[in-house]
């Protein structure tokens, strides 16, 4: 049987780069504008008012969240609603697995592209942030790039989960509101959870932004981190099982 | 045209003749064969304990109305769709066992088109190419040389959305051949479309398999069946029902004469009461009887209660003979 994906993951990928080269550039519009937006508003305008956390301004504090959570949305956004309408309305699946790729190749496939778009949204950040001198590459910039892949491939596989087990484009609502918001808020991107309650740090841990933005703030500035390996491994472990449980409810969703 | 040799499958290797084959009587090995092949969907039974062998090089058509298992068959042999139960085998490679070399075989034109809406029509075909591994290079020319035998050159970088439905349906079809396939399955190729286009997608899959390529369609037209299937089986309610060349089906069943009885509504219960009576078989098919195996005798009577054709009795009569419904029925 066809369970384990193949090189072929790669036609898969290679279809949905090929689209993205015919419309890349308003795409990449929004992948300069959203990060300008973040550090003007959060950074400028709040930073504005505080003197410096960590030892650092507020804008540099926030700058390698921002560089994941904008890897996390940038793949959240493509296996939701890009890849519910490659499974269901445009049955795009089904005539990929018509042909020798299998539907592991699909789903794989699929996930590497969210990844890839992940990457291509940190990177225009990177490059925003360069500009404005608040970041510049160095030792670091290679575990950052491993840290924003690790934490694409893992959104796009949660994010394929529930397009799987979607009934309709409302329902990516729980999945915004109920998920992905709360960690954009809680997982250490904007201020420290040190001094909340326990129920919070905890629930903190266990959310994988909460890693990612761990991993990155020690990758980006050389200091902070605490847990690395921890962080490491967890974002493996969950991106790992969260992809096998992907292409297990695509194939029952599609192979009736 | 030249080209287009390429789909050309005239030489064949030898293949392993199925015991079937032997009591078909035929000279071709079987290509696709199944077995008691059922399908459920949760408590609904689709396709109920069904056999088939189709033929090498032959043109086999699935019949029957809406919700008969024409598609259900369709998808198992595709490997899209798992058998609840039974076992199919195509070109000697037995389903769930070794699908993706089937896959690699077939090529396929769904009943809900699955054109890829994101690309234009040359990179729906290149790209498509792409997944059965062929070259980027030698999957161009293939895709040209399709884009002209199914004259949709001028569209080549249109998007799909403004193709016609006709060029739709002719584009599902090319993309199924970028691989050579062995086998072409087309579920209702042309269901939908104008006669036109109707006669166009025949006259290219007639020219299709008289290069060697194996045809396997489902439809309601009995015209499709009968101009491209050397062989039918007529499926109802997930049976089939009977199975041969259609004219000769019809014929062995039907003879060579039907009559059509046409009556004004107050007429039609003296009508079928008189029918009883001559003790003729007829179907009542909305106001109108259909009469099979009239006795001349019979025909005068019948022409005092309404007007009366008699003609050749068709596929069509056949299904209402067998099931006592019309095969267009259930939309
Ligand atoms: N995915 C499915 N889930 C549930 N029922 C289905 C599904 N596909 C088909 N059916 C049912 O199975 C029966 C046969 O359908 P189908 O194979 O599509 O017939 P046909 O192609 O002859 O119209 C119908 O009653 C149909 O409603
Ligand atoms: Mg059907």
């Amino acid at each position: 049987m066809m369970n384990f994906p193949t090189h072929r993951a790669l036609k898969v990928w290679k279809r949905n780069f090929l689209v993205y080269l015919t419309h890349y550039r308003p795409s990449l519009v929004g992948n300069i504008g959203e990060p300008l937006l973040y550090l003007f508003a959060m950074g400028y305008g709040i930073g504005g008012y505080l003197q410096t956390m960590n030892g650092m301004s507020y804008t540099q504090y926030i700058a390698p969240g921002l560089m994941v959570t904008s890897a996390m949305y940038s793949s959240v956004f493509e296996c939701t609603f890009g890849s519910y309408t490659r499974m269901t309305v445009q049955r795009t699946y089904e005539s990929v697995i018509s042909t020798p790729v299998s539907l592991a190749d699909v789903v794989l496939g699929e996930i590497l592209w969210g990844t890839t778009k992940a990457l291509i949204s940190s990177s225009v950040m990177a490059l925003v942030m360069m500009g404005f001198g608040l970041y510049t590459p160095g030792a670091g910039s290679l575990g950052l790039f491993i840290t924003i892949a690790m934490t694409g491939f893992l959104f796009s596989s949660a994010a394929i989960c529930f397009s799987a087990v979607a009934p309709s484009y409302e329902f990516f609502n729980y999945f915004f509101t109920l998920f992905i918001a709360p960690m954009f808020f809680l997982s250490g991107v904007f201020f420290p959870l040190d001094n909340f309650h326990e129920a919070v740090r905890w629930a903190s841990l266990a959310m994988p932004a909460t890693h990612s933005v761990n991993l990155a703030r020690w990758f980006f500035h050389g200091e902070g981190g605490a847990g690395l390996l921890h962080s490491g491994l967890f974002l493996v472990a969950v991106g790992t099982g969260l992809a096998v449980l992907a292409t297990r409810l695509v194939r029952k969703r599609i192979v009736i | 045209m030249a080209a287009f040799a390429l789909l050309c499958k005239c030489t064949r290797t030898p293949r392993r003749a199925a015991l079937s084959n032997v009591s078909l009587g035929m000279g071709r090995p079987v290509i696709v064969e199944g077995r008691n092949v059922v399908k459920r969907y949760g408590s609904l039974l689709a396709v109920n304990d069904v056999d088939f062998s189709i033929l090498d090089g032959e043109g086999f058509g699935f019949l029957g109305p809406n919700g008969a298992g024409k598609t259900s068959v369709m998808r198992m042999i595709q490997r899209l769709s798992p058998l609840t139960s039974g076992s199919i085998v195509v070109d000697g490679k037995t389903a769930g066992v070794d699908d993706r070399n089937i896959k690699s075989i077939l090529g396929v034109a769904p009943q809900d088109e699955s054109l890829d809406d994101d690309l234009t029509v040359l990179q729906n075909l290149t790209v498509y190419a792409d997944y059965f591994g062929i070259p980027s290079k030698s999957a161009l020319d293939k895709a040209e040389s399709l884009l002209n035998f199914f004259e949709l050159n001028a569209k080549r970088d249109e998007k799909i959305r403004s193709l016609s439905g006709g060029m739709r349906r002719r584009l599902l079809i090319a993309r199924a051949l970028v691989n050579d396939p062995k086998i072409l399955i087309l579920d209702e190729p042309t269901t939908g479309l104008d006669p036109q286009a109707r006669m166009v997608i025949w006259e290219k899959l007639e020219s299709l398999h008289r290069q060697g390529v194996t045809l396997i369609l489902t439809t309601h037209y009995m015209e499709e069946a009968a101009r491209l299937c050397g062989r039918v089986a007529i499926m109802d309610m997930g049976k089939i029902i009977a199975l041969g060349h259609p004219a000769t089906l019809v014929e062995e069943r039907l003879g060579s004469v039907a009559a059509e009885l046409h009556t004004d509504e107050e007429m039609a219960d003296t009508a079928g009461k008189a029918m009883k009576d001559l003790g003729v078989t007829f179907e009542k098919t909305g106001s109108r009887y259909l009469i099979f195996h009239p006795p001349d005798t019979a025909l005068e009577k019948l022409k005092q209660l309404g007007t009366v054709t008699v003609r050749r009795p068709t596929l069509e009569d056949l299904f209402i003979h067998l099931t006592g419904r019309g095969l267009a029925g259930g939309g």
